[in-house]
């Protein structure tokens, strides 16, 4: 099989396991995440709790078994932003995310789950990521 | 004081749906080498259409493909969750001026932060970075006070 088309499987059972993940754990149910940020349900520790053991067993475990990949030449790393735009994004992104109820993950993966209405924050994070780009000043 | 207080939907559903998140995250990395946070695909599908120096960057240009296959994914994955569930769809009651405003503020926030839930609270804690633990506090923090604030005027 031609190699691009195994990474593109690879891609999307991946995203498949988290979506399916996302939704079996209701994360994709605004009310659900708000009932964690009202402290009436702390299902929501659960979830980050399980999904963060299990990518800590592959981050700090793969790296150290293999020289590279499966399906590529080496492994990426996470893109840093500066001490002050984690701090300040981070504390718009927590706003947001408390009025909505969901995160990027849930919102597109609610889509497959019918819930329609997420839609709308879909569209508006796509909006709020261009203005971002927009007035972002490129180094 | 019973645990169960603290989880009255349950609890097998929220951490089972979690260690599937997290393989999710760990499958690609062992197949592919990418970090699976889920902000970066909203930056990332402008480079199809903007011509903005910004979006031309290699981090998005050199990685739309993959991101988008991985949104695409995460909508497979919750179609097949749909038919275990016999087809009974998800629907929310959030008005829509707070999905709106919430996602406007969430998707310019993770991008500016560069992560949200999954790339710090997942991604990043997982390879113990500083950065994303505070990120997760501030964005924890915000998020719950927020909530309480909405809750307090009467929002859903």
């Amino acid at each position: 099989m031609n190699n691009r088309i195994l990474y593109a499987a690879a891609v999307v059972l991946s995203g498949a396991l988290f979506g399916f993940g996302l939704a079996l754990s209701t994360m994709i149910k605004p009310e659900v995440v708000l009932n964690f940020l009202r402290f009436r349900d702390f299902g929501l520790l659960l979830v980050l709790g399980g999904a963060v053991m299990m990518a800590m067993l592959a981050y700090q475990s793969i790296p150290r078994l293999m020289k590279r990949p499966l399906l590529n030449n080496g492994f990426a790393q996470r893109p840093t932003a500066t001490l002050k735009n984690t701090l300040v994004g981070s504390a718009l992104f927590g706003i947001g995310w408390g009025l909505c109820g969901v995160c990027p993950g849930p919102a597109i993966a609610g889509l497959g789950a019918g819930n329609w209405p997420l839609a709308i924050t879909v569209v508006a994070m796509l909006l709020g990521a261009y203005v971002q780009g927009r007035f972002a000043r490129v180094a | 004081m019973d645990i169960s207080t603290l989880f009255p939907a349950g609890m097998a559903h929220y951490a089972l749906g979690g260690l599937l998140i997290g393989a999710g995250v760990g499958v690609l990395y062992l197949l592919t080498g990418q970090v699976g946070g889920m902000s970066g695909v909203f930056s990332a599908v402008w480079s199809y259409v903007s011509r903005l120096p910004y979006f031309q960057r290699a981090q998005f240009t050199a990685t739309r493909q993959w991101r988008l296959l991985y949104a695409l994914g995460l909508i497979i994955g919750a179609a097949l969750w749909l038919m275990f569930n016999h087809g009974e769809t998800v629907t929310t009651h959030i008005p829509w001026w707070q999905l709106a405003i919430g996602g406007f503020i969430g998707g310019y926030g993770a991008r500016l932060g560069n992560g949200c839930t999954s790339g710090h609270g997942v991604c990043g804690l997982a390879s113990f970075s500083g950065y994303s633990l505070l990120a997760v506090m501030v964005f924890l923090a915000t998020a719950i006070v927020t909530a309480h604030v909405v809750s307090a005027l009467g929002g859903a």
